[in-house]
């Protein structure tokens, strides 16, 4: 399979001086859902952020090595970061739906983008709640306010909202955390669907939910990529023995 | 399309973050043109003649000492009146009142907020100042009392909201815990809350304090505007020119360069730095507090 | 020994709450007499004539027309001059302001421009606008004045608005690849409206109330006609309150109270559509 995204030895520095990652490489395949865990502060959400350049909105002072996707790095400065975030897409730990109705929701990205032609969008919104596997649930309520759905129809929304860009690349940050276990199934099976368009870059809210869901898995500890391979193997017979630790429950 | 955009957001940038710096170049403008067209008089007065104690520019004699005091008279008259009872409503609100009571005495303490000071001067003329003059059995009830009176009721809005602020950002947790220790609430808002809520408390009193020196229209009607020096307590009840008045009743009617308008604007000058120097410090004691409240925190 | 401290514990906290009681009814019965006495005094003298006249006879005599529309106009052209720049000001504080020395003096600019006595922004109007830039006595030169002096109350209720709105959306619209500008302006903007609306009320019903600033930078005694051009100065209402209560002679106190009433109307009534807009939305709030 081929690589999507090539990191190669990133380091990252907050403008208070706190190194948050720590010379990391990594090859994101394609096609697959890629799995970043481990303890809390250890560097997971701070690289998703860098995948898009959410990251240009704090402070960070320093930031070395490179990223590449589709062979073209994009910390460089000369980067287009409006279409990079139009084609490397988002879902936030808590669903934040926007203070308008559910269409509303889905057509925001596509509107900022310039796009105005009402079938384009109908389509759009159509085609990525489908996606997102809430179409059913909410086919006849489009044009109600999105706050109105519950936490898990929300996060799906969220999903949906970023689909309808027509993405490359999908990030999402403990996407479930908040949710009961039946939404969580929801969310991970449209997972499943996804990666056959998609890449898919997950930071999942417990082991459990990371064995479930990697195709590749990363451990992260304290910004360190402490290892990194096929789900099967980190999960069953990984070679650190600080993986091993932190996959059968001895911290974290 | 991407080229419009950006051409678009980088001017509206540009737009917002000088309208952001246009307060500073006002509050720089308003002071250069008090300088501008204050400074003069400091060549063209003697400084003796300015420090004496006689005001009368028909004849020259550009004496502020009478117009100062007058001032102090009536604000130290009207923070007597609105420290105590705006403090005091501030707690009422904040510690004591049942919610319904604190949703009519809010939007009303707002509301005189919002009263123009001409009204409140206008009955000050009719109603309160024949009141003042038969009950204390004075020859005219224009004195540096009724002006204090209204005065006082003008800053109360002001030591109210700042200070039920402040009331209100104490935690509930310091409350608890002093009830917790067996205190009975009026121990608590006396020993806790308000001591917790010091610095607010400090700045309503300040805040207050500069809107009461700086409010023209209402003493201007009431004080009878005599400029003679106020520093007995018996001046309080005679009346009394302050700074604001003088320059609100003189201006209309000087030579524009005139000494006297050089004068008047000198005055305006004193006052701008009055309120410059009671708005700065309280503005540090918010700071300074916020800071503390901070290092706590983390 | 114990139960007698317990009483006197308890009788001090009740005398305590009963003199705190009183003090807040001293401060709020005064109000709602002003208003109620300025009402039964003022309303008989409130007919057609009286709102859509001229003032004859040394003005005791006829209505307050040109007032009337002064301080309409005056209030109109304070809100040309003081909305947009006030608003700008609040996103730029709310949503571009580094955390530096220098936001912090352009709020240390703002807590002042708020405390300067309004008869120094007299002062400054009459020795920027009507001499320096030769506006003359003038609504223009008056409005100006007004506006500056608006402006602290609009940018600090503005910017209080617009911080409310949860950072979140702003940070989802930046991830959906809007700029900082498409987010404001199609998320935080709508969303903080209701709350930057009131401010601008506020703040306008404090200039349409005042007196002092435009006294020698638009304000005139008498005009015998309307004001047709910025350039012309115009009669206001609490300027003629002012002038009807201590510069006229013999005035009937039915014109005077009359007065006060419509001023008093005019200012309460932005007062009333403020506090209800607010309330409005509060209740419609999403987030």
């Amino acid at each position: 399979m081929a690589d999507k995204i090539i990191i190669e030895n990133l380091s990252l520095t907050y403008a208070d001086g706190v190194e948050s990652l720590r010379n990391i490489s990594l090859n994101v395949p394609e096609n697959a859902v890629s799995v970043l865990f481990g303890p809390a502060g250890g560097g997971k959400s701070t690289l998703l952020r860098c995948l898009n350049r959410l990251n240009d909105l704090t402070e960070v002072r320093a930031s070395v090595g490179r990223i590449l996707i589709d062979g073209e790095n994009i910390l460089d400065p000369k980067t287009d970061v409006i279409a990079l975030r139009r084609k490397v897409g988002m879902v936030f730990a808590r669903p934040v739906v926007l203070p308008m109705s559910i269409r509303q929701n889905l057509t925001y990205g596509l509107e900022l983008a310039g796009e105005n032609r009402k079938s384009r969008l109908d389509e759009a919104v159509e085609r990525s709640l489908k996606l997102a596997a809430i179409w059913d649930e909410i086919k006849d309520r489009l044009d109600d306010p999105a706050i109105a759905l519950s936490g898990g129809q929300q996060q799906r929304v969220c999903l949906a909202r970023v689909l309808a860009l027509q993405p490359e690349i999908i990030l999402l940050d403990e996407p479930t955390s908040g949710l009961d276990p039946i939404s969580t199934g929801k969310v991970e099976s449209a997972l499943q669907e996804l990666k056959k368009e998609y890449t898919v870059i997950l930071v999942p809210h417990s082991v459990q939910q990371a064995a479930r869901t990697a195709d590749y898995a990363a451990f992260f500890l304290q910004g360190e990529l402490v290892e990194y391979g096929e789900g099967k193997t980190i999960f069953t017979t990984p070679r650190e023995k600080r993986t091993e630790d932190y996959v059968t429950g001895r911290f974290g | 399309m991407e080229k419009t955009l950006n051409w678009r957001e980088f001017l509206i940038t540009r737009l917002v973050r000088a309208s952001g710096y246009s307060a500073i170049v006002f509050v720089a403008l308003i002071f250069f043109f008090l300088l501008r067209e204050g400074l003069p008089t400091l060549g063209e007065v003697p400084i003796s003649t300015l420090l004496s104690l006689r005001w009368y520019p028909i004849e020259n004699y550009f004496g502020i000492l009478p117009l100062v005091t007058g001032s102090i008279m009536v604000t130290l008259g009207a923070t007597m009146v609105a420290v105590p009872f705006g403090i005091g409503t501030a707690v009422y609100i904040s510690e004591i009142a049942p919610r319904w009571m604190r949703e009519i005495l809010k939007p009303l303490v707002e509301l005189l907020g919002g009263l123009p000071s001409v009204v409140l001067g206008f009955l000050g003329i009719l109603v309160l100042s024949p009141f003042v003059r038969t009950l204390l059995d004075l020859p005219t009830g224009l004195t540096a009392l009724t002006g204090s009176l209204l005065l006082g009721g003008i800053a109360v809005p002001t030591v109210v909201s700042i200070a039920e602020d402040a009331l209100d950002s104490v935690p509930r947790s310091y409350r608890e815990g002093a009830w917790a220790l067996g205190a009975t609430r009026w121990q608590t808002i006396w020993r806790v809350t308000l001591p917790a809520a010091k610095s607010g408390v400090l700045t309503a009193i300040m805040l207050g304090v500069g809107r009461a020196i700086g409010e023209t229209m209402t003493v201007m009607m009431v004080t009878g505007n005599a400029p003679v020096l106020a520093v007995t307590p018996g001046s309080l009840f005679s009346p009394v020119r302050t700074m604001t008045a003088t320059i609100a009743a003189e201006m209309g009617e000087v030579a524009n360069g005139s000494i006297h308008y050089h004068t008047l604007f000198f005055i305006g000058m004193v006052l701008f730095i009055i309120s410059l120097a009671v708005n700065v410090a309280a503005s540090s004691v918010v700071f300074r507090s916020k800071q503390r409240a901070e290092r706590v925190l983390s | 020994m114990m139960r007698r401290l317990r009483l006197n514990r308890h009788l001090t906290e009740r005398l305590g709450f009963i003199s705190l009681t009183l003090m807040a009814v001293v401060t709020v019965v005064p109000i709602v007499a002003v208003v109620i006495y300025i009402l039964s005094q003022g309303l008989p003298a409130i007919s057609w004539e009286f709102l859509a006249d001229f003032p004859r006879d040394g003005m005791r005599v006829g209505g307050i027309l040109p007032a009337i529309v002064g301080t309409f106009y005056l209030t109109i052209g304070t809100a040309v001059f003081s909305v947009p720049l006030g608003i700008a000001a609040a996103i730029y504080l709310s949503e571009y302001a580094p955390d530096n020395a220098l936001t912090r003096l352009i709020r240390i600019a703002i807590i002042n421009l708020a405390g300067i006595p309004s008869v120094v922004y007299g002062l400054f109007g009459l020795g920027l606008f009507v001499l320096f830039l030769q506006f003359g006595t003038s609504i223009l030169a008056a409005s100006l004045t007004l506006s500056i002096m608006t402006l602290p109350v609009i940018i600090s209720t503005a910017e209080e608005a617009l911080r409310a709105v949860p950072q979140p959306f702003r940070t989802v619209s930046v991830s959906l690849g809007g700029t900082r500008w498409q987010g404001i302006q199609r998320i935080v903007l709508p969303q903080a409206l209701p709350g930057i609306l009131t401010g601008v009320i506020l703040g306008l019903e404090r200039a349409a109330g005042e007196t002092a600033p435009i006294l020698f930078t638009g304000a005139a005694f008498f005009l015998p006609r309307l004001p047709n051009s910025p350039f012309d100065a115009t009669m206001a209402l609490p300027y003629h309150l002012f002038v009807i209560s201590t510069q006229v002679p013999e005035m009937p106190p039915q014109i005077q109270y009359g007065t006060a009433l419509v001023l008093l109307v005019f200012v309460l009534g932005m007062n009333l559509v403020a506090t209800t807009i607010r309330s409005r939305a509060r209740a419609r709030r999403q987030w």
